[in-house]
């Protein structure tokens, strides 16, 4: 199987710990993992901020790098809702609009075989146990994408309690969005904040080390709000703890 | 709609003070967090739910298609059950025609059914105007009446008051507008109701007019029905001798049976009821009972131009159940107020663009309402895509495009302020449509990262006010990978 990583342009540009995560944790169950250096963006800030003709080229190219392979993950909900949900929505607006089929017909392929890190693991390479070890308290975020747009469902946790010495402790209002939103977080700066306060101090009730989540931009926006809380809690992607071994632990 | 909210300022700003009210947030969180629980409750003890909410969605996207055939058989049912149906184009059109038909009882007051089609028209305000004294009747709407003040919730309008803050109202109000409160009321709620009924009873049997909404209408017989928790509806439904409903158009249903499935999603959806304690039915007039003229007066005002939407018309499956408002984090934090309309809430963000347009300031802002979270979508018992009919709209708002006003096709032009951020957009684009590009940015970015501040001026303080940014990495990940030929190398 030809297997592509997705990794984003955010985490590309601002997490690359998460893409070496992602390659070590699957090079680990034998998974061959290519990283088309063709790749960029979705397009799910431009097509969210109400953009979609922008985003209907970065959707073309998107099809056309990934096209070859067999499969996509990537270590972000939000961008593989993008792709699974969004496109094939382009797709038929284009249509609507008398622009014919060719978006829809381009994208369709990648589609069916996207999924997000947790999915891949679970429904794809069919593991839960992925042989890591990760000795700490760990509070795990569902975010609203990988929750409710992608339906993860318990893949996330199932993944998190087979971790040797991982502690997974109950985050209170978990379902709740940590109010990161995209253009939201600077556009609604007042009430984004707000909740991203509410979410550290849910988080910070557990008293977990470590708030993890599957995406992270939510992250980027919850950890500057802990940093600047000054709290004792690290925000840590779920790729990050599953390719973390006692050979080669993360922090 | 209603004058009341003219010149409010753009959501982020309200929201803002909303944000800085711990009272209010207090108010909010609480009510909000009982209602979202028990609703889940309410929701979960049916197997069905699911059919029943693809029932509902199906229900009304079938009436909405055929709605012009389902409004002449309304009418034609109404008509011949002894109604008289008027139709209003608009909100001042509305707003005429009930003021001219309570002038012609000779009234000059009226009793009010809970009621938001009434609010939207602000119908309360063209009365006054025309010294025509409405009383609301429903207990939160009674509670936001006293106080001088707006409808924060569609249903519960007091939604933003605690106990404490009604006993003051009542105490202080209730004497200029009839009954005063009791001497020493408590705010035990068992005393702040009794208080409300005693004050409320002299109306009802006074007036000879009753003003409704209603939330279904049903074609095939011309029933109108209302549903409600305290039984105030009812009274002013029954008692007076005139009754005028102000309906929207898109609350028709077929047939009666269609009801089955909504009698069921709205009271679990809106009050976590598995029934609601009042439904009340009506159908024309009958002799000897209830009211004796019955005018149905059918209200337009932006909905038929929402109609020819195809992303936006989803808005019009609306039953006004409220859990969107319940579920939703923003309106959690910001407050009904915020939103600078009766529709507050998801449901607002998405419906009064439509319904007034974006040409104000506050009604540019309302798609931008929204971190997409979903959790209103999921809860919709009529499944609208709540954050789908939200991007459609924040494209509206940033690119213009064809819509349709008051009948007739237009164009419409982007909103003012998103230039900047259309370059952006653009150039975003460009760099993302070259890799190259996109490597040198991201380069530089790593290069220059120990010059990078924690916080920044100027717009990008709206990140860093409550956030540090991120540190920018040594070097990007695909500069590791070619680097390492994808980790096989060294590190
Ligand atoms: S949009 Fe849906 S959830 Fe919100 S009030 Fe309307 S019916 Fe209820």
């Amino acid at each position: 199987m030809r297997v592509a990583l997705f990794l984003t342009c955010v985490n590309d540009t601002l997490y690359p710990d998460t893409g070496r995560a992602v390659v070590r944790l699957l090079t680990r169950l034998g998974v061959e993992v290519d990283f088309p250096m063709g790749q960029t963006c979705c397009g799910q800030a431009h097509y969210n901020t109400g953009y979609r003709h922008e985003a209907e080229p970065l959707a073309r190219r998107f099809a056309e790098v990934f096209g070859g392979y067999d499969a996509v993950v990537t270590p972000s909900a939000s961008c593989g809702a993008m792709v699974r949900e969004l496109y094939p929505r382009m797709g038929e607006r284009a249509r609507a609009e008398g622009r014919g089929d060719s978006l829809a017909r381009t994208v369709a392929p990648v589609v069916a075989k996207t999924y997000e890190l947790t999915e891949f693991l679970v429904d794809v390479v069919g593991v839960t146990d992925v042989g890591a070890w990760y000795p700490h308290r760990v509070t795990y975020h569902p975010t609203c994408h990988g929750l409710r747009a992608l339906g993860l469902g318990d893949r996330p946790r199932r993944l998190l309690e087979a971790v040797r010495g991982l502690e997974l402790v109950e985050l209170p209002g978990a379902e709740e969005c940590c109010g990161f939103g995209g253009t939201f977080a600077v556009k609604n700066a007042a009430v984004s904040a707000a909740m991203g306060a509410d979410k550290v101090r849910n988080a910070g009730s557990t008293g977990a080390e470590v708030l993890c989540a599957g995406d992270n931009s939510c992250l980027m926006h919850i950890g500057g709000t802990l940093s600047r809380l000054g709290a004792d809690m690290r925000p840590v992607h779920i790729a990050e703890i599953l390719a973390s071994t006692e050979e080669e632990p993360a922090l | 709609m209603s004058g009341t909210f003219v010149g409010m300022p753009a959501f982020p700003e309200a929201a803002r003070d909303a944000v800085g009210n711990p009272t209010l947030r207090g108010n909010l969180r609480h009510a909000t967090h009982t209602i979202r629980a028990k609703r889940d409750r309410a929701v979960a003890e049916l197997a069905d739910w699911a059919q029943l909410r693809e029932a509902g969605r199906r229900i009304k996207d079938h009436t909405l298609r055929h709605l012009d055939r389902y409004l002449e058989q309304l009418e034609a049912s109404v008509t011949a059950a002894g109604g008289t149906v008027h139709w209003a184009a608009d909100a001042e059109e509305a707003n005429r025609i009930v003021t001219r038909l309570v002038k012609e009882t000779g009234e000059s007051e009226v009793v009010k059914v809970k009621s938001m089609a009434t609010q939207e028209i602000g119908l309360n305000e063209a009365l006054e105007a025309a010294g025509v004294r409405a009383y609301e009747t429903d207990l939160a709407e009674l509670i936001v009446q006293l106080g001088h003040d707006r409808p924060s919730h569609i249903l519960v309008p007091a939604i933003h008051r605690n106990r404490g803050e009604i006993r003051d109202i009542f105490t202080r109000e209730m004497g200029s507008w009839g009954r005063p409160a009791p001497e020493g009321l408590t705010d035990r709620p068992a005393d702040l109701a009794e208080a409300a009924r005693v004050h409320l009873r002299e109306k009802f049997l006074r007036a000879k007019v009753g003003v409704s909404g209603a939330n279904f209408m049903v074609a095939e017989t011309g029933t109108l029905v209302v549903v409600e928790s305290e039984g105030n509806g009812r009274m002013c439904l029954t008692l007076p001798e005139t009754l005028i409903s102000v309906v929207g158009i898109e609350k028709i249903v077929p047939t009666w049976r269609d009801l089955e499935v909504f009698l069921q999603t709205l009271p679990r959806s809106s009050t976590a009821e598995r029934m609601n304690p009042y439904t009340s039915t009506w159908t024309g007039t009958t002799d000897e009972d209830g009211p004796r003229a019955f005018h149905l007066v059918l209200l337009d005002n932006g909905r038929t131009d929402t109609l020819a939407d195809q992303v936006g018309r989803q808005a019009l499956r609306c039953i006004r159940c409220s859990a969107c408002l319940n579920v939703c984090p923003v309106y959690e934090r910001a407050g009904g107020h915020a939103y600078g309309s009766v529709y507050p809430g998801p449901i607002g963000a998405i419906l009064t663009p439509q319904l007034r347009g974006t040409a104000s300031e506050i009604d540019a802002s309302l798609p931008y309402a929204s971190s997409l979270c979903g959790a209103c979508y999921e809860a919709c018992p009529v499944a609208i895509d709540i954050p789908e009919v939200l991007v459609h709209l924040r494209e509206r708002v940033v690119q213009g495009g064809p819509a349709v006003r008051r009948g007739n096709k237009v164009v419409l032009r982007p909103a003012k302020g998103h230039a900047a951020e259309r370059a952006a957009m653009r150039a975003a684009g460009w760099a993302f449509a070259h890799p190259g590009a996109l490597r040198t940015g991201q380069r530089l970015a790593s290069r220059s990262r120990r010059l990078h501040p924690r916080t920044l001026p100027g717009p990008g303080r709206a990140w860093t006010g409550s956030r540090d940014l991120p540190a920018v990495p040594a070097e990007p990940f695909r500069d590791w990978w070619q680097r390492t030929r994808g980790g096989k190398d060294a590190k």
